[in-house]
């Protein structure tokens, strides 16, 4: 916005031409130069990642057993950071087994209270470690610092909080009835948020006295690994939390053991099905945290400039690597054109670089895989005749970056506004009546989280409940918090993470 | 000025409150170092309007604060000075004269300050006195019981007419955030303020509290960016009061920048209305050149 | 005095508040404990399942926008009119060969069944809804909604008090639903639906088929606009399949069996929420 400013100054406003302030001509020349921001990067010095990790299997670290090993990069600069196990179908036995005799002999012996102060101190240890863990999201992930600083590790360690203080109360959470633990909970979570979604499945899974394997991504598997050296630290028993590397079939192979009760997944809608179909008929209990597309619709009362931040916050937070983020506008028609002004003058003012530096607001597309399947659907857009708006300024020449993008002139039958993008691509829409908009913002198979802006309280109301989804965001967006439910209608998803909803899916329920 | 056409100003723009923090917060997490932070503190420096609004203001004090706006810090005599100094009318002599020779402006505030309690005439010949000792600048204040009650009118006329009133001397207006209370109100008085002709928009007297705060900026900064969007004319904008350290000032840069661009951040777009800030600057300055901590005793106390 | 000729039932299926035949015109006879004809059902066709699930999503906004109280009301209603028919239901049920005694006993259980659920509309929001202390200023609660369209497969046991059973809690959250009637004794579930109708309950709302599962389950458990499965027929290969189909639009399954479903441990709001949606709310708050 600023060099466009520049450039359209009238030379004859109110308050005349620029005037030097200062005497001292060197000063003031100093002065008129363009403040502009140095670089500020989070220092990665201090922070240890060893050359190679082995699964956490059993409170140690253990080899895998066929002795393969996968790469993890950072995706800001396509430099190595790790090797990890990749696990086989024999490593995750091992570690389902070690987690059945963790759960039968030493965590279901415990009471809830002892529970909740072991699960107590992984949240103080999750803060203790807060910037290397940071540091490190940040660098397996390619998540900008900024994010993984204030947004995840803090959640992540809330979360543990929040659960811990559960694990001596579930007698209050369901009325009539007594929870029981499952026993062995396979879980599975994605590359978007690593450890804030690790601590979505493992402390409500411990509070409710189950034990856990827990496969990260192959992306970024980094954290995990971190937080098996935190369990370790917080004297957790043996075998009460597992982590098991790899890549899909790692994960296929958790899903098909017979010996685990209960599968929470997050990730696409697409592998979210097929582990649905390949547990039925086996009585296992699951969890499916899925994929959206998630409508925001502008009504033209709305509280703009916020509207306009909130829209931000919802394709561009984390890169668009948000399920639940917001990725169709519609806007009512009056304010289109000055919303849509608006939004592009700030997204000018996006810092896109190095996620470890403090001022960077969009990061690295996570993996070379995700930056070409976004490539290929701003190449779709284009085709299907959308017009296509990316922000100006310069890219780094190494690593996976996507400028934030917008689509105009798009309908609903377009692919990009069908399918989940995962990317910082926006695409826009007009509506004129409330009614058009609810039946846009439902016209998907997904129902993960909405947002609505309005200045009418009553029409916040009405919108809210006819849209089909598990999150409802009026006037914000991309807001979390662990007392706060989370999921998905419809194709995004069973059950919810989060709250007192999110013990449900981690209990047997019988009556008193 | 061009001709424009005076909107309907019971409408009220909406505002989020929490979404404003939400975003003054955000922007606060601008990490600003090294050469960024030596200009911006030095930039910063060159924006502040030097004040000393006081029921005991005399001429020695307005003197001393005259020096220092012309030389912040001795020892540092490449530094640039500061835009303005800020006094009562009956002082704006002698700090223009005091002044003399530099590129240093003398404000004056004027209309009943700060409560704007008196009859427009009042007003207006309290302006017009202020403009011929030698004010380059009004600060004018509104009237906040008038805004509330609604009487949007009133305070357009009566801000027009203190711009006719001002002549050649650019008009800050004051609208004294603390007392508006809601950010919509902010807004509101904002716009009415451009509309009438206001050079710049003033959040507070310095006698409220509180005076100014980042979220009312920002929704200031936001009206102005609006206002030049629809107009083409640049306002100014100056937070007043409260404002104390460096950091602070640094962080009001921040919104400046992001909401309205570099061609703001020129003291003649952009103030800080204060006095305790220009030492914490120093101090902040020479730390940056030394890379020693500074101690208070060292900044004269003008 | 000649004996007067009985007129005979014709069961026919009940879809969108009417009562059509199948789309196949064709039936099956339904037979009394020792074999001996009582009637012909309807042998419904996946057509008739395609039309039952287009009567059912478009009655749902209807339904789920109903106030909790009108819903508890019309449900209790339906508890109204059975108890004016019960001697209609005690009949059908002892031509199928229930002893009078529990055919009596079962009536008065389905319609007190209906009684306790009905009083659990306006209640399921303040026991499974929560207001969330954010660590934000944001106010920010959790409800539940319904899922949307349901589809229930009875059991052959306790073929009015099951049906009934399964498809109150469905109603209570605010769904609306599809149900595959007791293959071996449709009969008390078909004529249920006249009950239905005469109470209030809007059309599309309770759909109700019969016919034989291996030609309906597949279709109606596989439909992509069916939000949730409710099986209550302990068959390992309906449970595979339902589980199967399910995962092609991620369905709310729920498998429900019961021993005796007179018992009172099947009044419960935990089986009124493996069909509700939790929609967590977040506002901001400031003046």
């Amino acid at each position: 916005m600023a060099d466009k400013l520049k450039e359209t100054m009238p030379s004859n406003d109110v308050n005349g031409t620029p005037k030097p302030s200062s005497p001292n001509a060197d000063t003031a020349e100093q002065i008129t130069m363009l403040w502009e921001y140095s670089p500020a990067p989070e220092s990665s010095e201090h922070i240890s990642i060893s050359d190679k990790y082995h699964h956490f299997i059993g409170g140690e670290w253990v080899h895998p057993e066929k002795g393969r090993y996968m790469t993890t990069i950072n995706p800001a600069t396509e430099n190595k950071l790790a090797e990890f196990a990749e696990g086989t179908s024999e490593d995750v036995k091992r570690a389902v087994k070690v987690a059945r005799k963790a759960y039968e002999k030493s965590w279901s012996n415990l009471s809830g209270k002892e529970r909740g102060k072991y699960i107590f101190r992984l949240a103080r240890m999750i803060q203790e470690k807060a910037r290397e863990l940071a540091i490190i999201e940040s660098m397996d992930g390619g998540k900008p610092i900024r994010e993984s600083r204030d947004v995840d590790v803090p959640l992540a360690a809330a979360h543990f909080f929040y659960y811990a203080g559960w694990a001596d109360k579930l007698g209050y959470a369901f009325p009539g009835r007594k929870a029981d633990p499952l026993g062995v909970c396979g879980q599975i979570i994605p590359w978007n948020f690593p450890l804030l979604m690790l601590a979505w499945k493992i402390a409500p899974a411990l509070a409710t006295g189950n034990t856990v394997v827990l496969k990260p991504a192959e992306t970024t598997p980094l954290t995990a690994l971190k937080f098996a050296e935190i369990c370790m630290d917080a004297g957790l028993p043996d075998g009460v939390v597992n982590i098991v590397t790899g890549a899909g079939q790692t994960g296929a192979a958790i899903v098909n053991h017979p010996d685990v009760d209960k599968i929470a997944f997050t990730g696409s809608t697409e592998i979210g099905k097929i582990i649905q179909k390949s547990i039925a008929g086996t009585g296992k209990k699951f969890t499916l945290e899925l994929g959206g597309k998630g409508p925001l619709i502008i009504f033209e009362d709305a509280p703009i400039d916020q509207a306009v931040e909130g829209i931000i916050n919802a394709i561009f937070f984390n890169q668009g690597h948000v399920c639940c983020a917001g990725s169709r506008l519609l806007v009512q028609e009056g304010i289109s054109e000055k919303l849509i002004k608006k939004l592009k003058d700030r997204m000018e003012t996006l810092i896109i670089g190095d996620p470890l530096d403090k001022n960077t607001d969009i990061g690295a597309i996570n993996s070379r895989s995700q930056y070409e399947r976004i490539m290929k659907y701003l190449e779709t857009g284009k085709n299907e005749g959308a017009e296509m708006y990316q922000t100006s300024g310069s890219l780094p020449e190494n690593g996976y970056f996507c400028r934030p993008t917008l689509f105009t002139g798009v309908s609903q039958s377009n692919r990009i506004v069908q399918e989940e993008i995962f990317g910082p691509v926006l695409t826009i829409q007009t509506f004129r009546t409330p009614d058009e908009a609810i039946e846009k913002a439902n016209n998907t198979p997904y129902g993960l989280a909405s947002g609505i802006w309005t200045d009418k309280g009553s029409k916040i109301f009405k919108t809210g409940q006819k849209i089909r989804s598990g999150v409802m965001w009026a006037n914000t967006y991309n807001k979390f918090d662990p007392t706060a439910p989370f999921g998905g209608y419809k194709e995004s998803g069973l059950g919810r993470e989060g709250g007192l909803h999110g013990l449900y899916p981690y209990v047997n329920l019988t009556p008193v | 000025m061009s001709v424009q056409i005076q909107p309907d100003f019971s409408y009220t723009i909406p505002i989020d409150t929490v979404g404003v923090e939400e975003r003054v917060s955000r922007l606060n997490k601008r990490s600003i170092k090294k050469e960024s932070k030596l200009l911006a503190l030095k930039l910063a420096l060159s924006m502040i309007d030097h004040t000393t609004l006081e029921g005991k203001d005399s001429e020695g004090k307005i003197i001393q604060l005259c020096n220092k706006a012309r030389i912040p810090y001795a020892p540092l005599p490449d530094l640039p000075p500061l835009a303005a100094v800020c006094v009562y009318p009956t002082m704006v002599a002698t700090a223009k004269k005091a002044l003399l020779g530099t590129s240093i402006k003398t404000a004056s505030v004027a209309t009943a300050f700060p409560s704007g309690m008196a009859h427009l005439s009042i007003k207006l010949a309290d302006t017009k006195f202020a403009v011929e000792q030698g004010a380059d600048e009004i600060d004018m204040v509104i009237s906040r019981g008038e805004f509330l009650k609604g009487n949007y009118n009133f305070i357009y006329d009566e801000i027009a007419a203190v711009k006719e009133a001002c002549g050649r001397a650019h008009l800050k207006v004051i609208l004294e955030t603390g007392e508006l209370e809601t950010l919509e109100n902010v807004r509101k008085a904002s716009d009415i303020a451009m509309h009438a002709g206001a050079d710049f928009i003033k959040t507070s007297t310095g006698k409220v509290s509180p005076a100014a705060t980042q979220p009312v900026t920002l929704v200031m900064l936001e009206a102005i960016r609006d206002f030049y969007n629809e107009t083409g004319q640049m306002v100014g904008m100056k937070p007043a009061g409260g404002i104390r350290k460096a950091k602070e000032a640094l962080q009001y840069l921040v919104l400046v920048k992001e909401t309205l661009g570099d061609a703001w951040l020129t003291p003649d777009y952009f103030r800080f209305g204060a006095s305790s800030l220009t030492n914490d600057l120093l101090m902040q300055i020479v730390k940056q050149l030394t890379g020693v901590y500074q101690g208070i005793h060292y900044f004269s106390n003008d | 005095m000649t004996d007067r000729i009985e007129v005979l039932k014709t069961y026919k299926t009940y879809i969108g508040g009417k009562f059509p035949r199948s789309e196949s015109e064709r039936t099956y006879p339904v037979s009394d404990s020792k074999g001996n004809l009582i009637a012909n059902a309807c042998r419904c066709t996946r057509k008739d399942v395609r039309e039952a699930v287009v009567a059912a999503r478009a009655s749902f906004d209807g339904w789920q926008g109903r106030s909790a109280y009108n819903r508890g009301q019309i449900i209790y209603r339906i508890a109204e009119i059975l108890e004016g028919r019960k001697s209609q239901f005690t009949e059908e049920l002892e031509r199928t060969g229930t002893k009078t005694k529990n055919a009596v006993t079962e009536v008065e259980s389905a319609i007190d069944r209906l009684i306790y659920y009905s009083g659990w509309t306006d209640k399921i929001s303040q026991v499974f809804g929560t207001i969330n202390p954010v660590a934000s200023s944001h106010f920010n609660f959790s409800v539940p909604e319904p899922s949307g369209i349901v589809g229930i497969i009875a059991p052959d046991d306790s073929p009015l008090l099951s049906t009934i059973s399964l498809l109150a809690p469905v109603l209570c959250g605010g769904n609306t639903c599809v149900i595959i009637a007791s293959e071996k004794n449709p009969l008390p579930a078909v004529s249920f639906s006249e009950v239905l109708h005469a109470s209030d309950v809007p059309g599309g709302v309770v759909n109700i088929l019969s016919g034989y599962r291996n030609e309906l389950v597949d279709s109606l458990t596989s439909h992509m606009d069916v939000n949730g499965i409710l099986n209550a027929v302990n068959d390992e290969n309906i449970v595979k399949l339902t589980e199967e189909n399910g995962s092609i639009n991620i369905k709310r399954v729920y498998h429900y069996t019961a021993e005796n479903w007179l018992d009172e441990i099947h009044e419960s709001p935990y089986i009124i929420h493996p069909f509700l949606e939790i929609k967590t709310t977040w506002h901001p708050v400031s003046s």
